[in-house]
């Protein structure tokens, strides 16, 4: 019995630990060259308010940024990584222990997965099918994490998951009864 | 009923879907909030009807418009229900939503968890997988209890796609609801070698994320993760095995070594992953940086397995230069990671980075902010006396360009810290340091005015041959107020004024002219500043009252005196009516007493000593170790517990052994903390009751004014007159760089001077500095403090005990334990007593002394009495051995005097943890060579040497020796007695030693000029002699240094490859040598008038060189 008591007393104390830092990637967002946000993706739970802050701080900080400068930015306690892909910015804030090169590597796939998936990715297809990128990169980060690092198998989850979605020509053109 | 779907299905018609939202918004740009409202309304619309399919679309379109920032909380509900759909197609837009907009304060979580736990246990993998992912964005504490169990369940899935996910998830579940990690841990470690390499790197994800947070309870996994090490072909997985190892070898140094071999073998694997990344990073270029990235990626984890390898410093310094490289590329993201990975090396080699001041400080003018922020960060570690004021002095020219309050804000900060580092180490000038804080206070809407208050109020209370300069910059900074307090836009510099009022109070006896600055403590836009700082100016005034009072009495005409009390009567009633209650009770208090005072000034009583006696009491700093050296009394058990501990707490355990570990470093360099700033604060606070503010301790100032727009520029520095012993005064630059100049000229008249008193008493080459031995610290040493400086005047208790490091006296062989501090105050007593007085290079060769081992150093001379005597080098060689636990090493300064007298000094350092005492030194004489010993002893007994020493001291002991015959080297046997003392008991030892008196530690370096030379070898009375020497391969000049370094020669003239030299012994005999090279054999001939001498002299040379 004692031994029970002591072990549980130990994994509260590990635990408490973890919960002020959560997992190695806070957030990703989309947003345009204006400023415009186009997509978020909140990997811990947080509140309008902080979310909204932290969109309008990234925006500005990412956006001042001169030409030709590193991909780096240093915010709070979180590493922001960032990458100009066309008019479109990528922003990743990571935890500090961190590596940015494997960070903007993320970036990176994710790119490539919608460019993938949508043929020649631009903003517009991001703009009018804005579900399909959560869908994407729900298959390929998952609570923070990478879920899975072959661009074949997020591909084909992707596939199959479509498959089973009818699409809205279907729907307008089934009975509604 | 029928028409109602028929209508449905029409609606549906002119529905809007998602696509014509985007459309829609996009050509409303001027109204777009207008057509949002409409947009929503119709979305309320759809909502209320049956139709699931009509309601999946409004919650995408609504999921949109969250995204724009539009607040669609009150749609949760709906969420659900689209969650709750069978359809897949609906159910994923219902998840997505409640992704994107739930979190744990939504209270319909709570209706999802039976709709999750049917998903979860769907047949088809998707629906699982959907809830998998929108459970991962909002999973609550409760949720986290109630679905632990099915998601445990999932991870055994005989899907990998569910089970990838189920093992990601339980990462969540954990931090929500941690009971859940015992009975899941088994399976997610089962996960570990699970068949498919997704669910495989899910779980290694999951348990390094956990790992990385407790280390210590997942050290059992080891040897697992060890094998994936070597097997697994995912890069990304690798990385985080390697980085969890990284944090697991602290703690079990033997990973270490075990690791060094598979991580060898993986440096390529991971530098062709590297190189992939860089190449998607645009340029090809940055290709051929990748191996040196994943170089970088390695020296992150192998600092942290250093602690189980000593012998890597060399590593570190390879990897250090090729990080230069890195640095000095014209890719920023390069640059960033180079000095991102520099950083990290500061911390554990400090040294080794130190030498790329000049990189790091280049990086400060980049334009990117980030890698300017980063070197900032580095600039901390690489600060020494020398380049403090350089380095201070171009960040203040950043803090000047700065945009943005937050890099400057940084700046601030980081100048602060870089000055204030270890106890002011690395000030010599703290006028400068006053002045650089007096130029801050020109910052705009800066947050740190309290940072830079608390320096002012903590330089001027220790240092106190700065307080007349700091109160007369105080009083400057008082008088000009406004030009701080106009400043409101977070209003943090006022606070300054905090500081420098009470600096003006307390050391108001130094002020030039007090009755102005209780004027202008007095002004009526005082009350504007806020609350605590009013109250210091307040109780301030009282104390610039009670001075001026006292410099009037005993003059005739009492009008000064009287004016102030009128001044104090007129002024202090605006701050009785303050709303602040401090403010207002001070001030009312002190009313009362200026009126009472001005009835008995007008009655002509003298009143100024009772005045003075309410600030009496003078203040001084507390050493830190002065608690310790308050005898505890007798009967009183500190460790008794006074009541019970409640319960048993990791804290109770620590709490000792933090104490003890610190006590130790304490004891042989006594060092301020700020915990015992705050104590002397509260001291100090006892003793003055009416200071009821901690100094220390500033509240944020709510308070707001008008703004009042500074123009940067010269004019308005806040600083108009220097009266102290400035004669430079450079119009139009800021006054610290006066400083800086004062002190480049103070340092360069320091060197002109040694110079020319090197000259005079014929002292060695510089050319022989031996710049490969610790040159670091020795030039450290050149630069003398401008003033006696005394930062370490503190206050001890009055029963406290006596201790030896507290002796101070210069004379006295019981030095400061720390050599570098003992050559400080040489140094210090030279320029006070203006003697003739030369200083020898000094070296110290370190060979590691590796139990029982030679050690062999080389000696330096250095005179401390102010005799006029010849000195000269010793080369001595201790052989020592070693106790097993007791582990020493020593120091050997030789000293050689009037031809026939050698002193020897050994520095003697305690490496064990027991106290030694009773030492006694003895040396079997030789006919040739004998140990001075006092009148009256035999020719066997031993000297005793007057200290003792604890656990990690080391002090200085000389020993005079009279030399007959110099021609020969010789060796003397010896012995050190001494008595090792710990808490149990004391034992005695004994350690033998021998001194060897080598032949060119006889020689003196002298110049010689060239005629002079060539006379001596005409004059034919010199016998000659040559050696050659094989295979030698360094630079002529490294050559020559080298002999000049060891052998105390110096270069009468140097015509390329030939070389010309000479040197004087002791007794006189002139040794002259040509050296020449050709390819990498070295000749050298010889002459001097003792050939025996010349012999050995020429077999040292020779052992000299066949060491290298």
């Amino acid at each position: 019995m004692r031994v029970r008591v002591c072990v549980c007393v130990c994994v509260r104390a590990c635990v408490c630990v973890c919960v002020c830092v959560c997992c190695q990637m806070r957030f990703l967002l989309l947003f345009s060259r204006q400023g415009k946000l186009r997509l978020q993706k909140w990997f811990t739970a947080m509140s309008d308010r902080e979310r909204k802050k932290i969109i309008r701080e990234m925006t500005t900080m990412v956006l001042a940024r001169q030409p030709r400068s590193s991909n780096f930015l240093q915010w709070k306690d979180l590493k922001i990584i960032y990458k100009r892909y066309a008019s479109l910015y990528f922003c990743l804030g990571v935890e500090a222990q961190e590596n940015e090169l494997l960070a903007l590597e993320i970036i990176h796939r994710y790119v490539e997965l919608l460019d993938k998936y949508f043929g020649n990715v631009c903003e517009l297809d991001i703009i009018f099918n804005f579900e399909k990128a959560y869908f994407i990169l729900d298959e390929f980060l998952m609570g923070g994490e990478i879920q899975e690092t072959s661009k074949q198998t997020v591909n084909r989850c992707i596939e199959a998951s479509d498959m089973l979605q009818e699409t809205m020509e279907e729907y307008m053109s089934k009975p509604a009864f | 009923m029928a028409l109602k779907i028929v209508k449905g299905s029409i609606d549906r018609m002119f529905d809007k879907n998602l696509q014509d939202l985007v459309r829609g918004i996009r050509n409303h740009k001027e109204d777009e909030a207008k057509y949002i409202s409409t947009c929503i309304d119709e979305i309320k619309q759809e909502l209320k009807q049956d139709n699931i399919a009509v309601k999946a679309n409004a919650v995408c379109k609504l999921t949109y418009l969250q995204m724009l920032g539009y607040d669609v909380s009150w749609a949760a509900f709906n969420i659900v229900e689209v969650m709750s759909s069978s359809k897949f197609t609906y159910k994923r837009i219902g998840y997505l939503a409640a992704s994107q907009c739930f979190h744990e304060s939504t209270d319909v979580i709570m209706l999802t968890t039976n709709q999750i736990r049917k998903d979860l246990s769907s047949p088809n993998q998707y629906d699982t997988g959907v809830a998998l992912t929108g459970l991962s964005c909002f999973v609550t504490p409760d949720l986290a209890r109630d679905l632990a169990n099915d998601i445990m369940t999932l991870m055994s899935h005989t899907k990998p796609y569910i089970r990838k996910k189920a093992v990601l998830i339980m990462y969540k579940v954990f931090l929500k609801y941690p009971e859940s990690l015992r009975p899941a841990f088994p399976r997610l470690k089962e996960k570990l070698e699970d068949p498919d390499p997704g669910v495989q790197s899910a779980a290694v994800n999951v348990i390094c994320e956990l790992a990385r947070r407790n280390p210590k309870n997942y050290l059992s996994l080891a040897p697992l993760f060890f094998k994936l090490m070597t097997s697994s072909t995912n890069n990304w997985v690798l990385i985080k095995i390697i980085k969890l190892f990284g944090a697991l070898t602290p703690l079990e140094p033997r990973l270490g070594k075990k690791l060094i071999e598979p991580l060898t073998n993986l440096i390529h694997r991971i530098y062709l992953f590297f190189s992939q990344i860089l190449h998607h990073l645009s340029a090809i270029t940055l290709v051929c940086f990748s191996w040196l990235i994943a170089f970088l990626f390695f020296i992150t984890v192998l600092i942290s397995l250093s602690s189980g390898m000593p012998n890597h410093s060399a590593s570190i310094q390879l990897c250090v230069q090729k990080l230069r490289i890195l640095i000095e590329d014209s890719d920023q993201n390069l640059k960033y990671l180079g000095l991102l990975a520099m950083s990290k090396i500061l911390k554990t080699h400090p040294k080794s980075v130190q030498s790329h001041k000049d990189l790091i400080l280049q990086c400060l003018d980049d334009k990117d902010e980030s890698i300017r922020l980063r070197a900032l960060d580095l600039l901390y570690g690489m600060v020494s006396k020398k380049n403090l004021m350089e380095i201070v002095k171009k960040l203040m020219l950043h803090v000047d360009k700065a945009e943005g309050t937050t890099y400057r804000d940084e700046l601030l900060t980081k100048i602060i810290d870089i000055c204030s580092q270890s106890n002011y180490q690395y000030i010599t000038n703290f006028e400068w340091y006053i002045s650089i804080l007096v130029e801050l206070t020109r910052l705009e809407g800066t947050r740190h005015g309290h940072l830079i208050a608390s320096q002012m109020l903590d330089v001027a209370i220790r240092v106190k041959a700065i307080r007349v300069f700091a109160v007369a910059q105080m009083a400057t900074l008082l008088d000009n107020a406004h030009m701080l307090t106009g400043n409101t836009q977070r209003n943090g510099i006022c606070e300054v004024l905090y500081a420098a009022a009470w600096i003006c109070g307390e050391f108001s006896e130094h002020l030039e002219n007090p009755m102005e600055t209780l004027e202008a403590m007095l002004r009526p836009k005082v009350a504007t500043l806020p609350g605590h700082i009013q109250a210091v100016y307040v109780q301030n005034a009282a104390k610039l009252f009670a001075t001026v009072l006292k410099s009037q009495e005993g003059n005739t005409d009492s009008t000064t005196a009287q004016e102030a009390s009128q001044l104090m009567i007129d002024r202090l009633p605006l701050f009785v009516q303050s709303a602040n209650l401090e403010v207002q009770e001070r001030a009312s208090c002190i009313l009362q007493l200026v009126k009472y005072i001005q009835k008995l000034q007008q009655k002509d009583v003298e009143v100024s000593e009772e005045v003075c006696a309410l600030f009496a009491g003078e203040l001084n700093p507390v050493a830190p170790k002065a608690q310790k050296k308050v005898p505890i009394p007798d009967g009183l058990d500190l460790d008794a517990w006074i009541n019970e501990p409640p319960s048993e707490s990791e804290s109770e355990d620590e709490q000792p052994k933090a104490i003890f570990s610190k006590e130790e470093p304490k004891h042989s360099r006594p060092r301020h903390t700020e915990v015992d700033e705050k104590e002397l604060a509260r001291r100090r606070e006892a003793r003055k009751q009416e200071q009821a503010n901690n100094p220390f301790y500033i509240k944020a100032s709510p308070s707001s004014q008008k703004v009042y727009q500074e123009t940067p520029g010269v004019e308005h520095i806040p600083v108009v007159q220097i009266d102290l012993s400035v004669p430079l005064k450079v119009p139009g630059l800021p006054m610290s760089d006066q400083y800086v100049k004062l002190e480049e000229e103070r340092r360069q008249k320091e060197r002109a001077e040694k110079k020319k008193k090197d000259k005079k008493k014929r002292k060695e080459k510089r050319s022989g500095r031996g710049k490969k031995h610790d040159s670091g610290p020795e030039s450290e040493e050149d630069i003398t403090p401008a003033h006696m400086v005394d930062i370490v005047t503190e206050e001890m208790p009055e029963n406290a005990l006596p201790s030896d490091d507290d002796e101070r006296d210069p004379a006295d062989p019981h030095k400061k334990s720390s050599k570098h501090k003992k050559k400080k105050q040489k140094r210090e007593k030279e320029d006070k007593e203006k003697k003739k007085k030369k200083k020898h290079h000094h070296h110290h060769h370190h060979h590691g002394d590796k139990g029982g081992e030679e050690s062999v150093q080389n000696g330096t001379v250095e005179e401390e009495e102010p005799l006029p005597r010849r000195l000269i080098s010793v080369m001595l060689t201790f052989i020592f051995l070693f106790y097993s636990f007791d582990r020493k090493a020593y120091d050997i300064q030789g000293n050689l005097q009037d031809g026939s007298q050698v002193v020897v000094s050994v520095i003697f350092e305690n490496k064990c943890d027991s106290f030694l005492k009773s030492m006694e030194f003895n040396v079997l004489d030789s006919l040739n060579s004998k140990l001075q010993r006092p009148e009256g002893s035999g020719p066997h007994d031993s000297l005793t040497i007057p200290f003792q020493l604890p656990p990690g001291v080391s002090n200085e002991a000389r020993f005079v020796f009279t030399v007959q015959s110099i021609i020969m080297p010789q060796k003397l046997k010896g012995t050190l007695t001494f008595i090792v003392k710990n808490e149990e008991s004391s034992t005695h030892e004994k350690l033998d030693f021998k001194l060897h008196f080598t032949c060119t530690s006889y020689l003196i370096t002298t110049p010689c000029y060239s005629d002079a030379f060539a006379k001596l070898l005409e004059s034919g009375d010199l016998k000659s002699s040559s050696i050659r020497l094989e295979g030698v391969n360094m630079p002529f000049h490294h050559l020559l240094a080298r002999i000049c370094f060891h052998h105390h020669f110096s270069v009468v003239e140097r015509i390329d490859s030939c070389a010309s030299m000479y040197s004087r012994s002791i007794q006189g005999h002139h040794v002259c040598l040509l050296v020449k090279i050709s390819s990498q054999t070295v000749s050298v001939d010889a002459k001097c008038d003792e050939p025996t001498l010349l012999g050995n002299v020429l077999d040292e040379i020779k052992q000299t060189f066949s060491q290298c």
